[in-house]
């Protein structure tokens, strides 16, 4: 693979794993914050109708 | 039936969270087909060598970065004009998104730069104006965390998203407004003649719709989050007020 990509094969792949990589971090930290916030309201919902 | 129903939260989080699987799975089927497609099946350019393969970050994270700052905008003025507070919601959901992309497309710039233009970083009008659309990001994205009082942020944070849309157009139109710089012009264009050519431009398309699926999933979710987060808080505010009366 590094072959086909000659002799920028560490400039593209570094290019892809920072922008893949802080691309991946966004959906991660949004989903974490999304399943936190959704569970932290039903919480809140249970203990008001309980 | 009017867009404007979808201001009220309880119908946003309706129409949007069943709706939020098929767009991610949409928009990483598009990655993904488009990425493997460019960095595995298209030839080396003559000029840029490989690198010509990181175009398929470069350029749809710059697009966006610029495009996220105008749905913001819209969101902004929606909040301005009519005070729904999902569209404030929306663009403070939007923003770290924005952020992100400008992140990756100056990141991806600068590992590009380097060997094409021997330098990571160069004062060109269309990496400045990029840094400052950068910083205006963080800008806004503090005002936000600095007023407790919501509306009172979204009414800031307003304003400071209108005057920053004048960097976002500047960020989209530098190369063509001073004609000077490393920068090369425009990857896409109507006009055929400036695009890049078709073995490039039809995985770059599918890498571009995979970017502006990935911001409106995220967005869609961001926003959702927003509103829950808004409704714990209402709800402590209230049995905090309830336990002070009793």
């Amino acid at each position: 693979m590094t072959s086909a990509l000659g002799d920028y094969a560490g400039v593209v792949l570094s290019a892809y794993g920072a922008g893949l990589g802080l691309i991946g971090i966004l959906v991660a930290v949004s989903l974490w914050q999304h399943r936190r916030a959704r569970a932290a309201l039903d919480r809140i919902e249970q203990g008001r109708d309980g | 039936m009017s867009i404007w129903e979808y201001a009220n939260p309880k119908k946003f989080l309706s129409a949007t969270t069943p709706a939020l699987p098929w767009v991610f799975g949409a928009a990483f089927s598009c990655l993904a087909v488009g990425l493997i497609w460019g960095f595995f099946l298209t030839p080396n350019a003559e000029r840029f060598q490989s690198t010509v393969k990181i175009i398929y970050l470069h350029v749809p994270s710059a697009m966006m970065a610029i495009n996220a700052w105008g749905m913001m905008l819209v969101a902004s003025l929606i909040w301005l004009i009519r005070r729904h507070h999902v569209s404030a919601l929306a663009a403070k959901a939007a923003a770290p998104v924005g952020l992100v992309m400008t992140l990756v497309a100056l990141v991806t710039g600068a590992i590009w730069g380097q060997p094409m233009w021997g330098t990571w970083w160069a004062w060109d009008p269309r990496l400045t104006s990029f840094l400052i659309l950068f910083l205006f990001y963080l800008g806004y994205m503090a005002l936000w965390a600095a007023i407790e009082d919501a509306d009172t942020a979204a009414d800031l944070t307003s304003v400071l998203c209108i005057v920053g849309s004048v960097f976002a157009v500047l960020s989209r139109y530098a190369v063509n407004f001073w004609a000077q710089g490393l920068h090369q012009g425009a990857s896409l264009s109507l006009d055929a003649r400036e695009n890049v050519s078709d073995v490039y431009w039809q995985p770059l398309v599918l890498c571009i719709a995979g970017f502006i699926l990935l911001f409106l999933g995220l967005v869609l979710l961001r926003t959702g989050t927003e509103i829950r987060l808004r409704r714990i808080r209402a709800l402590q505010a209230r049995s905090t007020r309830a336990e002070a009366a009793a």
